[in-house]
């Protein structure tokens, strides 16, 4: 099966002054079509600038998107619409992300238009009570002319969502695009997202800090675990949250609090070396979890930086990149 | 009981608005034990964070308290919040009860030295030894996991985020308050950070032994931290209970709606149910139980006729008609999820 989505040595960093930050280095990713894929990691591993790239909004410094197979960098006019009009995103903020001097009517219209996916107001407007029934804003003729601020906030989230439907897509990147809602609608949004794969047939991207979050939505999917700018561990879910592979995975999943009084407290933290996170402009060498791993390996870690790749004799199905792991360097635990 | 430290009785609270007068907090009782950790869960606006305020007075002009007492005992002596004097307050008041707000890792002058903040915080509480000011500090340091001769002489641009919350909760607890209310003390802070947050705050807990409350949306955190929890919805205490109780028993449709509701680590797939419709409006809010509008098992009685709490086990009390129903519910919570 061909990738709908495909990064190739994807790298990308910003320029503050004249410090360079390398945000995403050398990632390679693919994602597949009706595939639910998740990106998880802390505040500054990459995950949203990936969203961004995916998305079309931003370009790699180096390396290649490619979309159907195609480099994205070369598609020129129809193409190039028609690629950017089959991927959309879903912002986190649903109050930063619509115009409060527009309608919903406005919102929803505006990409119709310039796509030209309706001819005239009339359309418009169907086609519009159209998107906001399929996000259950209904009856959306009491919606549809209504302003952001008129809205609860589940209410926006839902009108981003049919903001980014408006153009047919076939992939959804959401970026954290539950976590500002409350946690009784949560659930609400996220099977409404779910649902979509089988009513519209889009792939989506799901990126989010929350790992039990993104273990509920893509079950039958991938997560991928990023850490300062790199794809760490990345597997189909049961594998990847139920046998963790990488220190950090592992780290991360032990140092979550749980909605069950018993198993939280009974848990065992893995104690990391250190806590501070180093900044991204002054990464160590080799693996940047290095200097924070409890089972690091001196040698090895701090001179080379690893390559995703299965581990040997795991019957867990994911690449991890971990040195020690994938050329079977026997682990020993550091206790701080 | 001597116990006590803190007894909220029957505090409501309004909010004045071009639109009417919003009922923020209705009716509420707590009552609050040397050593305990309560955790107020709710959504934004069920009133968890006004509530908390009011313990310390610091609610915004529109607020009014309407009704009720918040009696806070220490050293055998009992008096009620809400009566004393300006200065009695500014005294009470990080001495005896100390809040961390939302974000205030944030909070620190960014011009002063931590040590200067410190020790103006002090000097205004009235504590003018700088010797014993200098060693309290660098001794809650300690606690805190700090490296204390560096977090003491740094500005807190100095410091990550991390760093700033653990400093903070130092700062909090500095004039040995027997209560400190923490308002969602993890938000914002990265998993790791977070984890390393709530092992400084219980092993401050079991050094200096005071009591917390906690505000927050994270059902996780409650789990880890809270001996006691009370669900709030719509400016009331819904239900409240023992930690365990409330998760493995809960006796309220919105608790057992927002446990349904919470994606698990475990190694099975998940069955989560969502709770319908949205949180009501706090200036005309549903007649008789305000959660009646989402309720799976509401009838016309809860239409009509507001519940109040009534203790069903020792110390596990719910404001529901239909408690027998989310029993019977329990179970189909594991099994269809």
């Amino acid at each position: 099966m061909e990738p709908i989505l495909q990064f190739e040595n994807v790298s990308r960093s910003f320029h503050k002054g004249r410090t360079v930050i390398p945000v995403l280095q050398d990632v390679n990713l693919s994602v597949n079509p009706l595939e639910f894929l998740c990106l998880v990691g802390e505040s500054g591993c990459g995950k949203t600038t990936s969203g961004k790239i995916l998305s079309g909004l931003l370009k790699p410094s180096s390396g290649r998107v490619l979309f159907k197979g195609q480099d994205v960098s070369t598609l020129r006019g129809d193409d190039y619409r028609g690629y950017r009009r089959s991927l959309q995103i879903i912002h986190q903020d649903p109050y930063a992300s619509l115009n409060p001097t527009h309608t919903i009517y406005n919102t929803l219209s505006y990409p119709l238009f310039r796509h030209n996916l309706v001819r005239n107001r009339t359309q418009a407007r169907e086609r519009v009570a159209e998107l906001l029934t399929q996000v259950d804003l209904t009856p959306a003729a009491d919606i549809i002319d209504k302003y952001p601020h008129q809205l609860s906030g589940g209410q926006r989230q839902r009108v981003s969502i049919a903001r980014a439907l408006t153009t047919n897509p076939s992939v959804l990147i959401a970026d954290e695009a539950v976590s500002m809602v409350d946690v009784s609608i949560r659930i609400g949004l996220l099977h409404m997202l779910m649902n979509m794969r089988t009513n519209l047939g889009v792939t989506i991207v799901f990126i989010t800090h929350d790992l039990a979050l993104a273990k509920y939505f893509a079950w039958d999917g991938r997560i991928a675990v990023m850490y300062l700018g790199r794809i760490v561990e990345i597997g189909s879910t049961p594998d990847v949250i139920g046998d963790p592979q990488h220190p950090y995975t592992r780290v991360l999943l032990s140092a979550i609090p749980e909605a069950d009084p018993e198993k939280t407290r009974s848990k065992q933290h893995i104690q990391l070396r250190s806590e501070d996170i180093p900044a991204l402009t002054d990464l160590p060498p080799g693996c940047a979890f290095h200097p924070r791993c409890p089972w690091f390996v001196p040698g090895l870690c701090d001179v080379h930086v690893p390559a995703l790749a299965r581990v040997p004799g795991a019957i867990s199905d994911a690449d991890v990149a971990c040195i020690p792991l994938t050329e079977g360097v026997p682990l020993a635990l550091h206790t701080p | 009981m001597t116990d006590i430290i803190l007894q909220v009785q029957n505090v409501s609270i309004i909010y004045r608005s071009p639109r009417g007068d919003v009922r923020a907090t209705n009716n509420v009782s707590l009552t609050l034990r040397k050593g305990e950790t309560i955790a107020l869960i709710g959504e934004s606006g069920s009133g968890k964070t006004t509530l908390s305020l009011s313990f310390i007075r610091m609610l915004p002009n529109s607020a009014r308290v309407t009704q009720g007492t918040i009696l806070y005992t220490r050293d055998g002596v009992t008096r009620n919040v809400l009566e004393l004097s300006d200065d009695e307050i500014r005294r009470f008041r990080w001495s005896d009860c100390a809040m961390v707000f939302q974000g205030a890792q944030n909070a620190f002058n960014p011009v002063l030295k931590i040590r200067n903040q410190f020790a103006d915080t002090a000097a205004a509480h009235g504590y003018r030894d700088k010797a014993w000011v200098k060693k309290r500090t660098l001794d809650l340091f300690k606690l805190v996991r700090l490296d204390p001769q560096r977090v003491f002489d740094a500005y807190p641009h100095e410091l990550s985020g991390g760093m700033r919350q653990r400093t903070l909760l130092a700062l909090g607890v500095m004039l040995d308050p027997q209560v400190v209310i923490l308002d969602e003390p993890t938000t914002a802070l990265d998993i790791l950070t977070q984890r390393a947050i709530i092992d400084v705050l219980k092993a401050m807990q079991q050094a200096l032994h005071f009591s917390i409350i906690f505000i927050s949306h994270d059902l996780a955190l409650a789990a880890e931290m809270a001996d006691r929890v009370a669900t709030m919805y719509a400016g009331e205490i819904v239900e409240e209970g023992p930690v365990d109780e409330m998760f493995y028993r809960p006796l309220h449709p919105y608790t057992l709606g927002l446990i349904r509701s919470i994606p698990k680590l475990n190694h099975e797939q998940d069955h989560l149910v969502s709770i319908p419709g949205e949180p009501p409006n706090l200036i005309t809010p549903p007649s008789g139980c305000k959660f009646h509008p989402r309720c799976q098992f509401a009838t016309e009685k809860c239409r009509v006729d507001p519940p109040t709490l009534v203790e069903y086990e020792p110390g596990h009390l719910a404001a529901c008609w239909h408690t027998d129903k989310v029993i019977e519910a329990r179970p189909a919570a594991v099994v269809q999820g």
